[in-house]
């Protein structure tokens, strides 16, 4: 073999393999070539690694596998399958159930011993499952990388395999040409390297070497009357019952093995571990790093069992509220109510009402095959509709998936096709969109929607029907600790994440809401915010939507909101600090009733985003009598603080000890507890959890309504829960002596500088002190270590691209900073925030900006 | 420690010689006029003349090497015989006196190939890419000097990154009097961000380098002031202390488009020592990037730079006699 970019020549070795395969002829020798990483292996070896490569890769696929497993101590073997990579060609067509028989024959000629561990690639996915279901007892896991193992008849096989298919293109495109092999080496993201490139094609210079990847796309078990459908059909059912832990490492950017096939072999092996890297392709194993997280899953999973030892406690469902208030007095009292635009209740539902309707919707859902662990995607704006469907999902046990419009276009799809909804409920305007980006699940349509147009989106049910049928849902309730929601991220770091809660974390939220609020069973509230329409009826409180476009927040208009809190004497309010911006330049529009309605309100929660204490300043003489709290939490945990806007003042003035440097956010709610695990010199918050004042660090909490995983984000599940029993945020803060938290930015926007770490939040409330600044982030540009500090300022006004800040500005800021470390000062019109909540600063973006101005090649249009 | 300083006329030179005499050493200077170093012992003659190199590191014990054509142009052949075989003399010279010390000063731009520097190290010296005669030569002689270092001689290379303080006429007079005819312009919103080195700073960096040469033998190490800043502040700031009108802050787009030609006959044009004041090579050094990694430099040189850019402004003023 050639000497190859990433391969030790040590590794290449040829073995003569006598043949069991029904193909070829009694007495056959095939020569084999592999990959061997034992040269390299110094100490004793725990096991071995057998990776089986796909069409038209070779074992070369596999070489950051070998490089790390000889590190860590396992053997990795990867075989070039026979009539590819610089294996024989025998000449004979070999189908699936030969290529398993082969890899045994294979293991058997080189003397290969358990435990053993599979790995697969492509339609080597399947080889090395077939083999893996063979050889159970040497098997200690199974690791499968973009791979399929059934094609569901109802659905048509993806469209550039029936291209290659195709009788006129197939051999032109495998194997009198290279597209086939040049197509599968474009789909690398980002871009192969040259020589890379040419280490792939090195095994298929001539067609006759090519020969095996034109008969490899011909064993492609398109439908049942191909001759290896049944041995797959075979494998696909019996790998149900391998009880090994399986590790599926996927690029979900691959035109052939979509999060479809992902889906189905989860369905499979329930029990498997599974990351998604967002962004990857179809060569997986060159897009991303594979090894790291194959050997430290290896560590986890291959050596001790994972133990939830932890004693649940008892709990309730989240429904519970519904099922005890609709059995009592209150039955007929107001549990939950829409405001139409004339100021008045649209339609409303009491709590009787409520829990039958909640009930009878489930079961007509259970009728249609939404079944416990089915996911189900809503996107129906908040109001009693979404209610009832939310809880008659979680009474099934169904999973429901709530990605908003927050996340953008791009965002928005991303996430809905990675969780791969079973059932997808929405107004017409999502249909229409699952139609466009090809969502998939079983479409139910919500609100009107003509006849034709249903036909047209592919609707299947209709809301309106479903909730006309009579019977009542007498299931059980579903496991606390089963799944029952997923939801996302906000994205403003990187891709949207989606957060799976149990039951149980879910009504732990709720209990930890009410604690927190001191919201007793039978109050009333506005949910101007829409996370907390959910949690209105689980709390036991009457709620009420307002008249507003609750995907666009700041919509809410003081009339509106005050119209909602006179329609049922509310003495709560929820709303995002867009509504409340908005709600504050509407003001002058409240009529009396309403004026009197906002008096009476005694909780004004404003939650989703930061909040500036200038806006509750400017909001509490129209909410006169109300305690104006803003929490601090994130998806993965709601909420992990509280402060209301007198203990914030307070915080202003606090002069003990790690007081200031930040955000005052308050103190733990009830049942969580926060701990700062302290920065090293390079960044890395590499510290034990510490509670002590004035370090600063990532910001871990603990709490019964933390999340319970990540969806399919193995890797990232891992590192945020690498201090076992807490969730590492992501955040930088620290605590100060009386166990208030103080947040001082995100862990990614850490400034390294020569002198020292630099947290931004800081630099940037003294920033945004000035009189002229309405806006300012602080960011470091640079090589990590050697970072230049770079303040961007956004003035109240007169500014354009991103330019240089005049002198007195400039001068102000560094002044306001208080030290000469600022290397620059820029101006620019507008700061870009998430999409979500048009609240966070996108620093990485402005870092980007500022670096590109300050590399004085012209600049970058913001 | 008796050492000789070549090139004490110039800013850095002067300034390198009057700390080491008032850090008690014996200071001999060699350069073409009088040097003007007070308490030094002064030897005029060409660096291209052996001869008067011989007796210039006569008794010495170690060699600080600052002369050179520095000029933005002029005849290559000239360039080559003062920075290239003059460097390549006086180590020849050096080490025939056994000199056990020598520290070469050089510039970042030996390195400089046209891109943005960003936090970069210092990286090695190469003629083929460099920049103009000025930085070639430079090159040519930092890799000499460098590759002079053995046992017996200790041999580092210091790369000041612009220098300037008061009495500077390479680029604080020039700026000024630009500025002061209306005509300084910036490029790019003067928004790429440059290290510079205030005078004094870099003096005390080469005579850390005397001392620690242990430290830093056959290495080359930048020096600046660890302060980089957008290239339209430090202008401003340059012409604030100098009494003159800071430069326009925004430059028509064309000038952005025509960037590398128009600086160039934008900063051409007569002046009073008869050289095009700036080339195309010191008008990418002012419109991109050019900011560097310190921390080996003060690690191993044990050294801060005394002087912020903040004091350096305000000597600049005092010079002038302007209150800023």
């Amino acid at each position: 073999m050639v000497e190859l970019p990433g391969v030790d020549p040590a590794w290449s070795a040829y073995l003569n393999v006598p043949s069991t395969a029904g193909v070829d002829p009694q007495g056959t020798v095939n020569r084999w070539h592999y990959l061997d990483n034992l040269p390299s292996i110094a100490g004793e070896v725990r096991g071995t690694l057998l990776c089986v490569h796909g069409n038209p890769t070779w074992s070369y696929l596999w070489r950051s596998v070998l490089a790390a497993g000889a590190r860590h101590g396992w053997r990795v073997v990867a075989v070039d399958q026979l009539e590819m990579g610089f294996s024989d060609r025998t000449g004979r067509k070999r189908q699936l159930a030969d290529r398993i028989t082969d890899l045994d024959d294979f293991v058997a000629a080189a003397g290969v011993r358990g435990p053993l561990v599979t790995v697969g690639h492509d339609w080597g996915g399947v080889v090395s499952l077939g083999f893996a279901e063979r050889n159970r007892s040497d098997l200690l896991a199974v690791i499968l990388t973009n791979t399929a193992i059934h094609q569901d008849p109802g659905s048509p096989i993806p469209a550039p395999l029936r291209l290659a298919l195709n009788g006129a293109i197939h051999r032109l495109g495998t194997s009198t040409t290279t597209a086939f092999l040049d197509t599968t080496l474009a789909l690398a993201r980002p871009r192969l390297a040259g020589d890379v490139r040419a280490a792939y094609r090195a095994p298929y210079r001539t067609a006759d070497r090519r020969r095996g990847i034109e008969q490899f796309v011909a064993d492609i078990p398109v439908g049942p009357g191909h001759p290896s459908h049944a041995e797959l059909t075979r494998i696909a059912e019996s790998i149900r019952t391998l009880d090994v832990p399986v590790l599926m490492l996927w690029g979900p950017r691959d035109p052939i093995f979509s999060d479809t096939y992902l889906d189905d072999l989860i369905r499979r092996l329930p029990h498997a571990d599974v990351h998604r890297f967002e962004g990857a392709s179809h060569l997986v194993a060159e897009d991303r790093d594979i090894a790291a997280p194959i050997f430290d899953w290896l560590n986890v999973r291959a050596s001790s069992d994972d133990d939830e030892s932890e004693a649940p406690g008892a709990t309730t469902p989240l429904w519970h509220q519904i099922r005890e208030r609709s059995r009592g007095p209150a039955a007929q009292t107001l549990a939950i109510a829409d405001m139409g635009q004339d100021g008045s209740v649209a339609a409303s539902l009491s709590w009787q009402e409520l829990d039958s309707r909640v009930s009878r919707l489930a079961a007509a859902l259970n009728r249609i095959g939404v079944t416990a662990g089915s996911r189900v995607s809503l996107m129906v704006p908040p109001g009693i509709d979404l209610t009832v469907l939310i809880y008659a999902c979680l009474k099934l046990g169904a999973v429901i998936v709530v990605a908003d419009a927050g996340l953008g276009p791009k965002g928005l799809s991303r996430a809905v096709r990675g969780t791969v909804p079973n059932f997808l409920i929405g107004i017409e305007r999502a249909l229409a969109a699952a139609r466009l980006f090809g969502w998939p699940g079983v479409r139910i349509s919500a609100g009107a929607v003509s006849p034709l147009r249903g036909r047209l989106l592919d609707v299947r049910y209709r809301l309106e029907d479903l909730l006309s049928e009579g019977n009542a849902y007498d299931g059980a309730d579903p496991d606390a600790d089963s799944d029952a929601a997923i939801l996302f991220t906000s994205g403003s770091t990187g891709p949207a994440k989606g957060v799976v809660y149990t039951h149980r974390q879910l009504s732990a939220m709720r209990d930890t809401l009410a604690a927190t609020l001191q919201l007793a069973p039978g109050s009333a509230l506005v949910a101007g915010f829409a996370p907390f329409a959910l949690l209105g009826p689980a709390l036991g409180a009457a709620s009420v939507t307002p008249d507003m476009d609750v995907t666009a927040p700041r919509t809410l208009t003081a009339r509106a909101l005050s119209d909602a809190a006179a329609a049922i004497d509310a003495t709560t309010v929820f709303a995002s600090p867009a509504a409340l911006r908005n709600v504050l330049a509407t003001a002058a529009d409240v009529s009396d009733r309403g004026k009197a309605a906002l008096e009476r309100i005694e909780v004004l929660l404003s939650a989703g985003a930061p909040v500036p204490v200038t806006l509750l300043e400017h909001l509490q003489p129209l909410v006169p009598n109300a305690v104006l709290h803003t929490p601090y939490g994130m998806t993965e945990a709601l909420p992990v603080t509280d402060i209301d806007l007198g203990q914030i003042r307070e915080s202003a003035a606090s002069t003990c000890s790690g007081a200031g440097n930040g955000v005052c956010v308050g103190a733990p709610v009830p049942g969580a507890e926060i701990r700062i695990s302290a920065l090293d010199r390079d960044g890395v918050a590499s510290g034990e959890p510490t509670a002590e004042p004035g370090v600063t660090g990532e910001i871990l909490v603990r709490a019964p309504h933390v999340k319970d995983r990540y969806f399919r984000l193995w890797v990232t599940e891992r590192e945020s829960s690498r201090t076992a029993g807490w969730h590492r945020t992501g955040d930088v803060g620290h605590l100060d002596a009386q166990e208030r938290l103080w947040v001082e930015g995100r862990l990614a926007h850490l400034i390294t500088s020569a002198d020292g770490i630099l947290t931004p939040v800081g630099p940037e409330q003294a920033i945004e002190r000035l009189d002229d600044v309405r806006q300012a982030a602080v960011v470091g540009i640079g090589p990590a270590g050697t970072q230049a500090v770079v303040a961007v300022v956004e003035p109240a006004h007169g500014a354009g691209a991103i330019s240089l800040a005049p002198t007195t500005l400039a001068s102000a800021v560094r002044q306001a900073v208080g030290s000469e470390q600022l290397a620059a000062v820029l101006t620019v019109s507008a700061l870009p925030t998430d999409i979500r909540h048009n609240a966070k600063i996108d620093r990485s973006a402005v870092a980007e900006w500022a670096a590109a101005a300050l590399e004085g090649r012209g600049r970058k249009r913001p | 420690m008796k050492v000789l300083v070549t090139g004490a006329s110039g800013m850095l030179g002067g300034a390198v010689a009057s700390l080491l005499v008032q850090n008690g050493h014996t200071v001999r200077t060699l350069q073409r006029r009088s040097s003007g170093v007070l308490g030094a012992e002064d030897v005029t003659g060409q660096l291209t003349d052996r001869r008067t190199l011989e007796t210039a590191v006569a008794d010495m014990d170690a060699v600080v090497h600052l002369a050179a054509k520095v000029s933005f142009t002029g005849d290559p052949a000239e360039f080559h015989r003062v920075n290239v075989t003059g460097t390549a003399d006086l180590l020849r010279a050096a080490r025939t006196a056994g000199i056990g010390r020598f520290v070469h000063v050089s510039s970042p731009s030996v390195a400089h190939i046209g891109k943005p520097l960003v936090g970069a190290a210092a990286g090695p010296a190469d003629p083929r890419q460099a920049r103009g005669s000025y930085a070639r030569t430079k090159a040519e002689s930092e890799i000499l000097a460098l590759g002079a270092n053995d046992d017996r001689m200790s041999v580092t290379a210091i790369r000041p990154h612009i220098v300037w303080g008061p009495g500077d006429t390479q680029l604080v007079e020039r700026v000024l009097n630009r500025a002061r005819a209306g005509r300084l312009p910036l490029l790019a919103g003067g928004t790429a961000l440059v290290d510079t080195t205030y005078v004094d700073n870099a003096a005390s960096a080469i005579a850390a380098a005397l001392h620690r040469i242990d430290h830093v033998r056959g290495l080359a190490l930048v020096v600046t002031n660890g302060e980089p800043r957008p290239i339209g502040e430090l202008l401003a700031r340059m012409c604030a202390a100098g009494g003159v009108p800071g430069p326009r802050m925004s430059v028509p787009s064309w000038v952005g488009r025509l960037a590398g030609s128009a600086v160039e006959t934008f900063w051409r044009g007569s002046n009073a020592d008869g050289e095009p004041p700036m080339t195309r090579f010191l008008a990418e050094q002012l419109s991109t990037a050019h900011w560097f990694d310190q921390r080996q430099t003060r690690k191993l040189l044990d050294w801060t730079p005394e002087v912020s850019l903040d004091e350096g402004f305000a000597r600049l003023a005092d010079h002038y006699g302007v209150a800023i």
